[in-house]
This record gives structure tokens, sequence and C-alpha cells, in this order.
């Protein structure tokens, strides 16, 4: 069978995201005759239902495909040939099995977009016919709303409303021009209750766009600027900053409910999402500080080159000083911790390491000679965590550095802290270990260069040497720290060196110099 | 309180001016014997005579000049124009002396151009214009429009009370055919507050003078379909209540700007981006301006009606907005 002189008949593209349309009805059978730009068959896409005009003058010669099937932009659907060729009546027509692109799944009216134009009578598609009105300015605007995509395109203050109450616009029923949000659909849909209980069955729509953390825009990775938000750091920090052996924990100090980020805390995004819940499961708004934490320590994973050194710390010096010095101190209302000597011994160390406590900022390191010390505090229940920031660490003697920690706990887990106090850290100590885990790979807090993890306090069999040289096993407290750094700028030899420097300090304390 | 057109309105203010005040004359072609093109100064060279009340040759040049040098030596010049369209005969003295003076030499000019513009009676080409945008774009003029009669007697108090050049448009169509209270008593209008002609809240409709009336038809039209349009009156363009007109747009979020100038370069471009700039996160649709085309204004009525805004344009624009 010969197509040359007959004119083929494609689905034709109906706007930029269509991609495939379903034919409805046929307007002209096999062998009737069609002019050109007379209707030939109507079709169906998400967007629009229209009819597609011949594109010749002749005689229908062949339908490939038939109504109810759902065919991709640019399938042939039909040839004409010119009026008077010989036609195949009807009848002989199934004898043409036809070299066509029969590949037709009779699927259902596939419609991957959600909902909304749903209700509304779908736009008609501006017949090709039709003269574009050259009518007063708005008619423009309106056209232009009409062709658009009336499903997805959102209208900025819609997008606004829905980011402060974390609500997917597609979720809300659209009665605009095409389906879509206006601002009253928004408000009416908040209003009604229906964005604080999401649907039972959940569309299945594009993933709901979380809304942005409290704190506007997230400055750039390596933005100079101190974070505002409360900077999240090592994903396990420990309830209560203060590394003792687990058995002698005492319980984390009696506290406020979980404090929030200081921060107002933003409204609850119960946004659709993705996937169906499974009988069971619980769907629940992500708190404001929830929010921070996840994308801070995502982002920190995207920025850094993360290496995690560890090093095992003989720990009896300051076992044994901290015995001696706890009941002094305790008078002065301060609670000398394993916490507050490592931190002091970890400030010297640093001063001799500048690029640990150093940062990257562009094409330039940046390095200080002070330490603004941050503290992971985790909140209870897990509620995230908070990480105040010593100002000045090196100022600080052991009381000191001990009362500034107790202070800026208890101040995170009772909602005190004031934004400077979670601002301009420029390294982290997290204390993950008071639950006996004896080691872990923290997450850098961004744009901070290294982070320390402390760990379990624990009796271990040791090998010492005894007075006369020889070796020995004797039962030494130990506590294993690790630096995580980012390889970009601390090489593994640097960590390693400050690991061991900072080693030697708690195992050398010298009570005098500090 | 007495009801007063548009026009009477502003001749009573220039009156109580002329009379509260001795540095205040009157200077322009015929104003004197004749009252005016408008009547607008009819009776006054009785009451004031005829060193207050002048009559000049045909020159515009010369009215402003004139007008500029009587200020700048400490008198109150009211210049009046025959019609808007030959302010451009006097644009070298208004722009480039009495919009700069100040700034050059710390003199004021309180100089006002009164200037009988618009269209809507076959005025053609020449005598139909709204040049209020040209010389909004030039720093050191303020630029008035009222669209009331008791806007009109405030204001022109005001702008012969402003210690700046000040043009007033007086928009001939609403001359006689508008009218309202009026204050017996002089009080003065300030500049730069907008005034709400219809409240609303479904979509705010931005316009001044004869247009005021306009959209006002053209929202009760809306009303009627349940959408309810604000129209704010600007009142005056230099200065303009931008903070008004921002507050409109945060809380209905639909824009029409509606002016009878034509539409390239016009003060509705001003306010629209002023709008993309400081409101856009308010926007539910695109703003939308309707203004005369970029055509001179054209003779033959049937031409002129498809020129000028018309209530019929307001209301298929507003019902585009309101299904938006």
């Amino acid at each position: 069978m010969s197509t040359g002189t007959q004119t083929e008949v494609v689905m034709p593209q109906m706007g930029v995201s269509v991609s495939e349309g379903t034919i409805t009805k046929w307007l002209k059978q096999v062998g009737e005759a069609i002019g050109r730009d007379e209707p030939l068959l109507e079709i169906s896409t998400d967007k629009v239902d229209t009819e597609v005009p011949s594109p010749a003058e002749g005689v229908v010669a062949q339908i490939l495909v038939e109504e109810g099937a759902t065919v991709e932009v640019g399938t042939v659907l039909a040839l004409i040939a010119p009026a008077g060729a010989e036609v195949a009546p009807p009848v002989s027509a199934p004898e043409a099995p036809a070299p066509a692109p029969q590949e037709v799944p009779p699927a259902p009216v596939a419609v991957p977009e959600p909902v909304a134009a749903a209700s509304a009578p779908a736009p008609e598609a501006p017949a090709p016919a039709a003269p574009p009105e050259p009518a007063p300015a708005p008619a423009a605007a309106a056209t232009q709303a009409q062709a658009g995509n009336g499903k997805t395109f959102v209208s900025p203050v819609v997008a606004r409303i829905a980011a402060e109450h974390g609500i997917d616009p597609s979720a809300v029923p659209g009665t605009g021009t095409g389906g879509r949000v206006t601002k009253k659909d928004i408000l009416g849909f908040i209003e009604s209750g229906a964005a604080a209980a999401p649907p039972p069955a959940p569309e299945p729509a594009p993933a709901a766009v979380p809304p942005p953390p409290a704190p506007a825009p997230a400055p750039e990775p390596v933005a100079a600027a101190p974070e505002p938000a409360p900077a999240p750091a090592a994903p396990a920090a420990a309830p209560a900053p203060e590394p003792v052996p687990a058995a002698a924990a005492p319980p984390p100090s009696p506290v406020a409910p979980p404090a929030p980020p200081p921060q107002a805390p933003a409204p609850p995004a119960p946004a659709p999402v993705a996937g169906e819940l499974v009988p069971g499961e619980e769907l629940q708004p992500m708190t404001a500080m929830r929010r921070g934490v996840m994308e801070h320590m995502r982002r920190s994973v995207d920025t850094a080159a993360h290496v995690t050194s560890a090093i095992e710390v003989d720990m009896a010096r300051v076992v044994a000083l901290r015995s001696k010095l706890k009941p002094e101190l305790s008078n002065q209302k301060v609670n000398l911790t394993y916490l507050a000597f490592i931190a002091r011994a970890a400030v010297d160390t640093i001063l001799d390491y500048p690029w640990v406590n150093g940062e990257l900022r562009g094409q330039s390191i940046v390095t200080r000679p002070f330490v603004n010390l941050g503290i992971a505090v985790a909140l209870d229940e897990g509620k995230g965590l908070i990480v105040p920031v010593i100002r000045n660490a090196q100022d600080l003697n052991l009381t000191g550095t001990a009362r500034s920690i107790q202070d800026l706990a208890e101040r995170a887990r009772t909602k005190k802290l004031l934004p400077d106090d979670v601002q301009g850290g420029t390294f982290t100590i997290t204390n993950p270990g008071s639950f006996g885990t004896f080691h872990g790979t923290p997450i850098i807090n961004q744009p901070q260069s290294a982070i320390l993890g402390t760990y379990a306090l624990v009796k271990r069999p040791w090998v010492v040497q005894d007075e006369l040289g020889n070796d020995v096993i004797a039962i030494r407290p130990i506590m294993n720290l690790t630096l995580t750094y980012d390889h970009r700028l601390v090489d593994g030899a640097y960590a390693g060196m400050f690991l061991r420097d900072l080693r030697d300090r708690l195992e050398s304390w010298d009570e005098a110099a500090y | 309180m007495a009801e007063m057109t548009y026009i009477q309105a502003i001749s009573d203010a220039l009156r109580l001016e002329m009379r509260r005040d001795p540095r205040v004359f009157v200077l322009g072609e015929d104003v004197g014997v004749y009252g005016g093109a408008f009547k607008v100064s009819l009776g006054f060279q009785e009451e004031f005579g005829p060193w207050r009340v002048i009559d000049t040759p045909l020159s515009e040049t010369a009215i402003v000049g004139g007008a500029t040098g009587a200020a700048l030596m400490g008198l109150r010049p009211v210049a009046e124009m025959q019609f808007a369209d030959f302010i451009s005969c006097a644009w070298d003295h208004l722009v480039t002396v009495a919009a700069k003076q100040f700034f050059r030499a710390r003199t004021p000019v309180p100089i006002v151009v009164r200037l009988p513009s618009g269209g809507g009676f076959s005025g053609g080409p020449f005598h139909s214009q709204n040049p209020e945008t040209s010389f909004a774009h030039i720093p050191g003029l303020k630029i008035v429009c009222p669209a009331t009669p008791h806007d009109a007697k405030g204001l022109l108090a005001s702008a012969i009370e402003d210690p700046n050049p000040v043009l007033f448009f007086e928009h001939k169509h609403l001359y006689r055919r508008i009218k309202g209270e009026v204050p017996d008593d002089r009080y003065t209008v300030p500049f730069g507050h907008a005034r709400v002609h219809r409240p609303g809240d479904d979509a705010t409709i931005i316009t001044w003078g004869a247009m005021v009336h306009t959209a006002s038809e053209a929202a009760d039209e809306l009303a009627k379909e349940g959408f309810e349009a604000e129209v704010v009156d600007l009142r005056t363009l230099i200065p303009w209540d931008k903070d008004r007109v921002l507050e409109g747009v945060q809380r209905c979020s639909k824009v029409l700007v509606l002016h009878e100038d034509t539409r390239t370069a016009g003060f509705g471009a001003e306010i629209a981006a002023t709008i993309a700039e400081e409101a856009f996160e308010h926007l539910d649709a695109p703003v939308v301006r309707i203004t005369a085309p970029d055509t001179p204004v054209p003779f033959a009525p049937p031409l002129e009606k498809a020129f000028l805004p018309q209530v019929e344009d307001v209301v298929s624009a507003l019902r585009e907005l309101a299904a938006y």
C-alpha cells in the first residue's frame, strides 16, 4: 500500500508538557470525504479536550488508532488520501495490519498530573482558526493565563501563603482559570482546616515542597556570616555534656520541655507527602528545629570531605584530679565535668593547630587567634540539637570553662539562649558517650572545619610500665576521642598530631597550669 | 456646604485664595475680560482688578516665564493654559528653570499652572491630551489630578500654598458633568494621599482624574456579579501614595491600573513596576493596565470612543481578573 500521496494525521502537541493524548471520537470514518481544516477527530489530553482538523483535503484512507486509545504525541492517527484516490471501503480495512505505529496500549486515560483541573471544565484550546483578539490590553494577560499550564502555575501570593502554611498548592482545589489555585482558594483551604489534616489518601502528587526553615534563606555553604540558626552538631550528641562512666552517669538534669529554637517556631507543615501511609504508620508535622537540623546536616555532608580519626586517652590523672577538685567547686555551684577538662585541653591544643579552628571561605582559609567553642546539647526525647557557643574559650581556666558549659547547657534546655549564644562558633565538641558509646563519626557544624567527639569513660585492662620499666596490665579509665575534620582543609597527619597532643595534655594534666 | 460643579469648585478655590493672599494673581490668555476659555475666572477682573487678573499675549513661554519670574520675586502666580496640550511651548521654562531653580539656587518657585486636559468631546489631537506623565518624570515638579469638586477645591488651595512648581491638571470632561458637595470655606487637601472612591476587597483599581468615574461605574457593574473592586483615586501623581497602593495590593492581590493617557511609559507603568518590585509576593494575577493606545487623540467621535478607556473595557478586564 502506497502512502506516498497520502497525508499523515498525527497526534498534535497540545502544550509543552503534554506528551500523549487520547482519541475520544472519530468524526469521520474511512471512506468519508473531508475538507482541509475540517474536524477529523476529538482528542483529550491532560490539558485540553479539542478537535484535530484534517491537514489536507481528501478522503479518510485509514484510521490507525481506535477510539479510547492513548498514544504519544507524533503518533500517526490516520491517513488522508487525495480526493478521487482509490480508498479501500471500511469493510476491507482490517486486511491492512499496516506498517503503522500500532503500539497503542488501550490504557485508561493516563493523567499523571494531580487533581485540580479535574473539577473545572478543561479550558478550550484556542481553535487554530480563531483570530487573535486585537482587543485592549487585559485580554492578552487572560489569554496567556488560559493557554498556560493552569495546574502547575502558582501565583506569587499563593506560593507565599503555601510556603507559610506548609501546603502543597497542588492539593488545593482550584477555581481559577484552568483550575488554577487562587488566593481565595488557598485561604479557604486553610480556613476549612483541610490543611491541618492531611487527606486520608494523599494524592500521588509530586512531593510536597517543604516550607523553608524559619530563618529565611540559608547562607551559602561558604558564607562567612555566622549561622543565625541553632547550629546542630553531631547527630548523636548526648543529653548531658558530661562524659562520665556510663554506670556512674547521673540522670540528665530535670529539664523544661524541649526547647524550640530561639526563632519563632514555624507553623507545622502537614504537607501531603509522596507515598501512602501503611496502616499503623503515623504522619506528624516537622518542627522548625527538625527542619533546621535536617537542612544543616545535609548541607554539611554535601559541603565538607568528612574524615574521622580516633585516639584512646588514659584519663587516670583527670579522674583523680576531678575527684579532688569536685567538692571544692561544687561549693561554688560549679559542676566539674570531664567535658570541662577535655574542652580546656582541646582549646589549648587548638591554638597549636589553627586549621582545626579555621574555615574555608571561598578560595581562602580563615584562621583565628581565638576559639569560640560550640558545645552540642541534645534536647530531650530526640527533639533536636542546639549548639551554644562559649566565646573566647581560650581566656577561661578550668573552672571558668566548667561554669560556662554548665550555664549554656542549662539555658539551652530552658529556652533561655539568646541569638548571640548560638552564633559564631569556630570549633565544636559533641559528647555522645554518656550512654556508653565508644565511637562515632559526628557531622561537622558548618562552616567550621572540625568537631571533637567524646565517648564513654570505661575501665579497661591497659598495658603500662611499672617503676622498673616492666610492662604490666593495669586497670585504667580509658576514653576514646574522635576528631572529625574536613579533609579539604585538615590533613590526616595534622589531625593525628592534634589528637596526640590533646591526649598528652589530658594524660599529663598539670594542675598548676590550668 | 453647597453643591458645585467641578469647574465651580476650581473657580471658588482660586477666588478664595486671591481674597486671602494678595500675592496670588492669575495670568493667561483671555483670563481677564473674557473670563478664561472655560470661564474659570469669570468676574475676577471686576473683583481683583486688571493687575491681578492679567490677559497675556498668545505665548505660553511668556506666561510661564513671567510666572516664574514673579514667583522668584515673592508672588504666587497661577498661570492658565487654555489647554494642557499647549504646555509643550512652555516646556523649557517649566523643566529647565522652574523645576530646577530651587536645586540650583535655593530659591523656590511657587507657581501653579492650571492645565485643562483630557478628551471626551471630540477635541482632537491638540485639545484632548493628558500630558501629566511627561512632567511626572521631571524632578522638581508636582502633579495634581483631581477627580471631584471637593478635591479640586482643596487641592488647588494646596497647590497655591505649595512652595514648588505645581501642574494642576483639570479634566475638561469633568468641568460641568461632575457635581458634589463642597464646603463654603477654604480648606486644603494634602498632596500624596490617595482617596478611596469606592471600597472593595476583590481587586484594587488605581487611577486618577476622569478615569476615577469610569472605574467606579465598572466596579458597580462587577459588584452585581459579586466581585467588589475598590477604586483608589491617587489625586496627586507627584507625590503619589505608594503606601496606600501597596496596601491595596496586599489586601486584594489583583490590580488594575487605569489611565486616560497613552500607554507606553505612562504613569501606570511606574505604578505597575513598583508593585512588581515591592509587592510581588502578594499578587494573585498579573497587574493589568488599561490606557489609551499609543496614538494621538482622534477627532472622530467613534474613534475617540475607541481611543479612550470605556466602562466596558474596565468591566471586561475586571471579569478577566475575577476569573484568573
